[in-house]
């Protein structure tokens, strides 16, 4: 059912009985056009563009758990397309005229709101890098802006210009990021492939990949054997487990990073602000919370918890450049776990096997890469070959030496 | 918080070690083919559960201290030296996963 | 007279001869020390406290403890402000100014309440579907107007003026949780001799024994604690903390703790922290956490004056005050009864005990025989009142009207739900009892155990046997010898008639389940309704268990209406996962003393000040703190550089290179362990001589370069980077512990053992000659490019090395870190003749660029060594790490980005690092862009702006073209020649002075 203001007076007026779910609860069938394997928020973009874009609907989105209870309801909320690689900066770029329009699209309100992003530096040489960095996102059609140090107390005053242990020289800053509601994301998404006729399979787990003549034709599942003339992956923080069951191997560790979210407060930071020296960043959300973030604990984990020291680090990073939070309380956090490909790039991807398409690697960028993601990865499976925005996430890159190396630390995605 | 236990200083916090990733990989001979090469430096298993692995003591003796940890529950099984040959256990990690 | 609703008697917590003054949204009143915010505020019969999220409607204290949902408040002023402040475990001090929150302009008008109005509307998850016309409208209007009515308090908007420590422990067993059962378990643990951490998250021991009428080993509850605590305190083996949370159950038994030192005074003491965070790493660990009672869930149940039954008597017992003069009993189980007969002793008059369960209740008779009324098989239907609490409507299981009494409290106890918090973060999933109607602790992952309440244990005399049987368990597993253990603490045993489940009583009304976030009943129907059916869904649906008290009261409640919306068992619908941490802890304590100038160490080398007398202006590199440049008075930044980099080629100057990572490698095999790091030979390199070196990652991207020395023959010393210096040094243990153990080498670093300075210009040999002359032969036959001498300066080994990263004749001197000082002073005085000057980093950058070499900007992890012109030093000879991966396909694509220099080719104008080459300018965009530019600066020597850059054709397509170094961030695009990256001497003539 479609959400207008009448809709929403008249079930006011009669005690919301007339509120249908958002989606259905249907038995798998035996067989789909397409089996999307994961349920998070770039499995179920996925479908919603295969049915919206592509006419594909008979499509099942089969998650193990209940959808949207991975990376895409435990991030940090935050969108941007401020990325260095052409291959990056026009797929994420993609991604934010996606969030752009996204809520009118899917009818529903995301509260995408496109409040800033600010990367701070604090020397020359960081300078320079974002520079090169702020360029190429011109270049590619991007917005991007160096802030002043006047310019940056104006914007978020709580920001220590006094003390810093690395004083504050600027900001890149790309107004059109932002953050958005992340749970709204996965749902809005899974109400529009709903509509369209994709069926959402929960509490269904992948066992196996059924491979036949060198093609994927079914999956084995918790309930059932289901088959599927296309068998796409989209399991980030799993994709290794996945990718094993057809047999392929990957350049990817699972690691764990935390996400913090203090009691809510009266606005006190307007815009998403990057700290990268000191492994922090931090936005508010519209309930009133702070919500930040640092780097990887730093080891192989799929525990979706962090531990202390890489707490105290991060919050350490945010005293040293914004000491009036010292008071502000804590309320939450927790972890979510990241495919860190080993170039810091994803794959959107067809693999060895024919019919199995790969989606994974998305190391930080996953939640703000979703709709982009669901855009592509729809493409590649309906025309069983990528679209140009993704012809560079591939497998074989790795192989051939062509990586897409945004942090420039190698197979170590570990090091901070 | 990992509490690693370092055949050399004794249970140390993680805060003194850095981990080093997969540790199962052998470095191939010199001659060995480029796509060798490529096995040793890309590919990983990236097991979910027991996962054998470096961490090297930067904070103490300096060692790289093989460790046998589950990646699901963190729970350390073995440490050991370099060196070291540390089986997986067949069991699973403590509280049945 | 501190309050009208303050007893004559009783108060375990507070001090009566000590009054304490104190205002709450500016009026002053006055409490008694001991008090809490709250207990001080019902006393003076203010009820009304807060202001719920969503409604806005007006809220008192639920609870009387760090569990509360809505008496939050804004304590203390100005700096110290802190939002969210629970007034119930605020404790009084003289003077506290406390104000309430999210309200305007009074807290008893509020504008905003006129949300009620729109209530119909504001269900879970309105917003998901509105304020999307018209699009436009979203960000600019409706996000602003969200905003600013969302959020809770106000945090302070200057620095935290307070500090915070970080402390650690080890113990024996931990046990958490002061109430009988943590007592117990203290006790019998520490009569074994382990050692024993007792933490309590009050400013008192005893949890919810009740004062007035338990009695333990033949003594008053109240004596029976304290008596318990003095014997902890006495003994060596137990350390007890008070105002300390564990709010963290972290991997490998390590749990954090925050001891609140000084938020119960108005500013800390001097030199003391406002709070201490404790990372704890136990053997064995106690929980005794108990549990929390739950509210009934019923319409208008969130009127101040509604109170949770067990809080009533809590501020009877501990704080000598009643909530009410007439209160109603509302009750599932029986807890209610306990608070009949605490209220009778106090002298409160109780007008009812309804008691949802019908037929015998044992507790039920001993409540009657004091003369109170208890109706059996009654409910409570609806609250009635204004701002607080004047009468409550009763009825049946069936909904039908029994009668309506007035009252200006009720106290409601809808069951307890033992504390599984802790548990949970160790990833136990709960246990549902369907005869506690509670969740409980299942099998431990950790080396834990539950005691008491938060096990489930109800009954006083268990607690306290669990909590002494669970006491000797630690020890037991911990693997110390239990001795001869003490005898269990002993309470007479109260026969308990199970809770009956009342998860809604009938009603249409607004029945609040989450108090704080305004969640109804409703709501978690109408989640249900529209697909939100797992508990997480519904979580996030309707925000249940989300407020700053994490659903402490809520959470049980709210998953049994899912669970009857769903028409399923409880334990088939599951919990959520409580996250850390238990209560919610200032994010001051996580940072604690690593903020402002201590958040990085600040590292200096030993002639810091050498160069600080002579005016050095420092740059932070990394940790290190560098000279810069050094301005002369008046002088520009851009003037001082020119001038320094001008003055090192005319005559000579000198500079700090002791941040360089210095590594001295021994052994038999230590110049074949150098030709497996480094891409080119060293095994022929000459004792008394260095070289350059390049090392590859193994993925065939350069790592770092330097250069290495041989001093001898099994003795090489190697530099690199400022940036790199830690990371080579761990790349050379793997390489010699794991993958070659069978060479002959050892290394170890000496980056702080060796202070160095470059001398460099066409006078460097004459200043050196003076300053070393009785020690050291710097003749060119003595000491020729790229030779290293050991030599004897100030009775201590020193060593120059003529390398030169400037071009001109050059000289490096080590000497030990302590004789630094020494050694530039020397050369100081030495140079005054020859036009010695101090130069910075920022010259040191011109003269590197204007020789082509490479630096951090051109080594950023991605370049290859043919990328940076370096590609002919890779030996074939030999293999070395990185060499396979290097020879991908893609490593070695002729369209690669190589180094190349530019020139201005404008006079005004500047170049700048980071701008992107393209032909034509006014194509500019991603697929046209050919590379970029790394570093840049004005050359003395070349008379215009030069730049390094990376360049897809490199010099081969480009050299001698016209590019644009288009920078759309500063809105500039100057055209620049593309030239070798030798833009001076290229030939190297000058090296020889």
């Amino acid at each position: 059912m479609r959400y207008n203001a009448f809709q929403i007076l008249k079930q006011g007026l009669s005690g919301h009985k007339g509120w249908k779910p958002m989606w259905r609860d249907p038995e798998p069938k035996a067989e789909y056009d397409v089996i999307i394997i994961g349920g998070g928020g770039h499995g179920l973009a996925t479908a919603y563009y295969l049915a919206k874009e592509h006419g594909i609907t008979n499509v099942a989105v089969i998650e193990k758990g209940w959808i949207g209870g991975g990376n895409v309801g435990r991030n940090t909320t935050i969108f941007r397309s401020n990325y260095m690689f052409p291959a990056n900066t026009h797929f994420y770029e993609k991604g934010m005229k996606l969030w752009e329009g996204l809520e009118q699209d899917f009818n529903f309100n995301a509260m995408v709101s496109q409040r800033g992003v600010i990367n701070l530096f604090h020397s020359d040489p960081q300078r320079d890098a974002f520079a090169r960095r702020g360029n190429a996102m011109r270049l590619a059609g991007v917005d991007a802006e160096f802030l002043s140090p006047d310019q940056l107390k104006e914007m978020v005053p709580i920001l220590d210009f006094k003390n810093a242990r690395f004083p504050i020289q600027g900001g890149l800053m790309q107004r059109r990021g932002g953050t958005i509601r992340h749970d709204a994301v996965a749902w809005g998404f899974a109400r529009g492939a709903d509509s369209r006729g994709v069926d959402i399979i929960q509490n269904c787990e992948v066992k196996d990949i059924v491979i036949e003549g060198g093609a994927a034709v079914a999956v084995e599942t918790s309930r059932g054997k289901i088959r599927g003339k296309k068998v796409a992956m989209a399991v980030a923080g799993h994709t290794s487990q996945i990718a094993a069951m057809a047999g392929i191997k990957l350049p990817i560790e699972s690691h764990v990073l935390q996400a913090f979210v203090s009691e809510g407060i009266k606005p006190l930071i307007d815009t998403v602000v990057t700290f990268g020296a000191g492994h922090f960043y931090i936005s508010q959300s519209d309930k009133g919370g702070l919500v930040f973030g640092g780097d990887l604990d730093g080891y192989n984990s799929y525990a979706q918890r962090g531990n202390l020291p890489m707490m105290e680090h991060v919050m350490a990073g945010g005293m040293a450049i914004m000491p009036a939070i010292g008071r502000v309380r804590l309320l939450r956090h927790w972890g979510g776990i990241m495919d860190m490909s080993f170039d810091g790039s994803p794959f959107i991807c067809k693999t060895g096997v024919d019919k199995l398409y790969l989606n994974g690697g998305w190391c930080y960028g996953g939640f703000k890469a979703t709709p982009a993601s669901g855009w592509c990865y729809a493409h590649t499976i309906a025309k069983d070959e990528p679209h140009p925005l993704n012809k560079d996430f591939t497998i074989e890159r790795f192989r051939e030496g062509r990586m897409i190396d945004e942090k420039g630390v190698g197979p170590n995605p570990w090091i901070q | 918080m990992h509490r690693i236990d370092c055949p050399w200083c004794g249970e140390r916090d993680e805060v003194e070690f850095q981990y080093q990733g997969d540790a199962t990989k052998v470095r191939p001979k010199p001659d060995a083919s480029e796509d060798a090469f490529f096995d040793y430096t890309y590919q990983r298993d990236n097991p979910k559960g027991w996962h054998t692995e470096w961490w090297h003591h930067v904070g103490g003796c300096r060692q790289w201290v093989k460790v046998v940890r589950n990646t699901l529950t963190h729970e350390v099984h073995k440490t050991g030296g370099p060196q070291s040959k540390l089986p997986l256990p067949r069991r699973k990690a403590e509280g049945g996963l | 007279m501190t309050g009208i609703n303050r007893l004559s008697m009783g108060g375990t917590r507070i001090n009566r001869s000590k009054q304490i003054n104190f205002t709450f949204d500016g009026k002053s009143y006055s409490g008694f020390e001991g008090d809490t915010l709250a207990s001080a505020l019902l006393a003076h019969g203010v009820t009304l406290m807060g202001r719920s999220f969503k409604y806005h409607r007006p809220r008192g204290c639920l609870t009387a403890g760090s569990e509360e949902p809505n008496a939050i408040v804004e304590l203390r002023i100005g700096v110290r402000r802190e939002p969210n402040t629970r007034a119930t475990i605020a404790e009084l001090y003289d003077g506290l100014e406390a104000s309430s929150q999210n309200r305007w302009p009074s807290l008893k008008f509020d504008v905003q309440s006129v949300n009620q109005l729109l209530s119909p509307w504001l269900t879970a998850g309105f917003y998901y579907k509105t304020f999307m016309w018209p699009a436009k409208f979203w960000e600019p209007i409706y996000e602003k107007i969200i905003r600013r009515s969302a959020g809770l308090g106000r945090a302070a908007v200057e620095a935290d003026p307070d500090t915070y420590e970080h402390s650690h422990a080890h113990c024996d067993v931990l046990v958490v949780g002061a109430g009988p059962a943590g007592l117990a378990a203290a006790l019998s643990a520490a009569h074994t001799g382990a050692r024993v951490m007792l933490m309590e998250e009050q400013a008192a021991a005893g949890g919810m024994v009740s004062t007035l009428l338990d009695e333990i080993d033949g003594m008053p509850a109240s004596e029976w604690v304290d008596s318990a605590m003095a014997e902890l305190a006495a003994m060596s083996n137990v350390t007890i903390m008070t105002r300390t949370t564990v709010f963290g159950y972290y991997d490998h038994n390590v749990l954090a703790a925050l001891e609140r030192v000084n938020d119960h005074v108005s500013t800390p003491q001097e030199n003391q922290p406002r709070q201490r965070m404790w990372t704890i790493r136990a053997k064995e660990v106690v929980l005794a956490c108990g549990s929390h009672e739950r509210a009934l869930t019923f319409d208008n149940n969130d009127m101040p004056g509604v109170m949770l039954s067990c809080a009533v008597r809590a501020f009877v017992e501990r704080f000598g005050v009643t909530p009410g003069k007439r209160v109603v009993i509302c009750t599932n189980n029986d807890d209610g009864y306990k608070t009949a007969l605490a209220l009778n002793m106090a002298g409160v008059d109780v007008a009812l005990v309804a008691d949802a369960r019908i037929g015998s209740i044992p507790a039920a008779n001993e409540v009657r025989a004091k003369g109170i009324r208890v109706e059996t098989g009654m409910l409570p239907q609806k609250a009635h009142g204004a701002h607080t609490t004047s009468a409550l409507s009763l009825q049946r299981a069936d909904g039908s009207f029994v009668e309506k009494i007035d009252c200006d409290c009720i106290a409601v106890s809808g069951g307890y739900s033992p504390d599984v918090h802790l548990v949970s973060q160790t990833g136990v999933a709960p246990l549902w009892d369907d005869e506690l109607l509670g969740f409980v602790p299942d099998i431990p992952k950790r080396r834990e155990r539950s005691a008491g309440a938060g096990k489930g244990s109800f009954n006083l005399s268990a607690c306290l046997t669990d909590g002494h049987d669970a006491g000797l368990d630690a020890v037991k597993a911990a693997g110390l010898k239990s001795g001869k253990a003490s005898a269990a603490p002993k309470a007479s045993r109260v026969e308990m008639t199970p809770p009956l489940a009342v998860w809604r009583c009938p009603g249409n009304g607004k029945a609040f389940v989450d108090f704080q976030n305004d969640v109804t009943a409703k709501d978690i129907h109408l989640a249900h309704q529209e697909g939100f059916k797992s508990v997480e869904h519904a979580k996030r649906y309707t925000t249940l268990g989300m407020a700053t008290d994490q659903g402490k009261t809520s959470n049980v409640t709210g998953i049994a209406l899912l669970a009857t919306a769903r028409g399923e068992a409880i334990p088939d619908v599951g919990t959520t996962r409580f996250r850390p941490p238990y209560s919610p802890v200032a994010i001051g304590a996580f940072a604690g003393h690593e903020r402002g100038m201590e958040f990085q160490p600040v590292r200096r080398t030993a002639i810091h000040e050498c160069g600080e007398k002579l005016g050095a202006v420092f740059v932070e590199t990394g940790q290190w703190l560098r000279p810069q440049y050094y301005p002369k008075p008046g002088e520009g930044v851009m003037e001082a550089i020119y001038r320094e980099s001008k003055q090192v080629r005319e005559t000579a100057g000198i500079c700090d290179v002791s941040t360089l990572g210095k590594i001295e490698i021994f052994g038999e095999d230590a110049g074949e362990f150098l030709n497996r790091l480094y891409i080119n030979g060293w095994k022929m390199l000459a004792p008394g001589k260095a070289r350059y070196g390049l090392m590859l990652r193994e993925d065939g991207y350069v790592f770092d370069d330097g250069t290495t020395s041989r001093l001898a023959d099994d003795h090489y010393f190697m530099t690199t980077t400022t940036a790199n210096a830690a990371r080579v040094l761990a790349h050379m243990e793997h390489a010699s512990q794991v993958l070659w153990p069978d060479l002959d080498v050892q290394f170890c670093s000496a980056t702080e053992q060796w202070c160095g300075v470059a001398v460099a210009g066409p006078n460097a040999r004459k200043i050196l000659q003076a300053a070393f002359y009785d020690d050291l032969d710097m003749s060119d036959e003595a000491l020729p490019f790229m030779g290293v001498r050991t030599f004897t300066w100030g009775g201590t080994t020193a060593r120059i090395f003529r390398i030169s990263f400037s071009g001109e004749l050059a000289f490096e001197v080590n000497v030990p870190w302590s004789m630094g000082e020494g050694m530039w002073n020397a050369i100081w005085e030495a140079g005054q003749d020859h036009g010695l000057i101090p130069y910075g980093t920022e010259a040191l950058s011109v003269l590197r660029i204007e020789k082509g070499h490479v630096a951090g900007n051109e080594l950023d992890g991605r370049t290859t060594a043919a990328d940076m012109g370096l590609g002919k030093m890779m030996s074939y000879k030999k293999p070395f790490i990185g060499q396979k991966m290097a020879a991908r396909e893609g490593m070695v694509d002729a369209g690669r980005a190589t180094l190349v220099g530019l020139k201005l080719k404008e006079t005004e104008g500047r170049l700048r690092g980071g701008a992107h080459l393209v032909v034509d300018k006014d194509n500019a965009n991603a697929e046209t862009s050919l590379g970029w530019v790394t570093s840049v600066c004005y050359s003395p020597a070349v008379g215009c702006w030069i730049g390094l850059a990376y360049l897809k054709g490199g010099l081969g397509k480009f050299e001698g073209q016209t590019l644009y170094a288009v920078n759309p961030l500063y809105d500039e695009a100057p055209a620049v020649e593309v030239c070798s990256a030798h833009f001076f001497d290229p030939k190297g003539e000058r090296l020889n002075g």
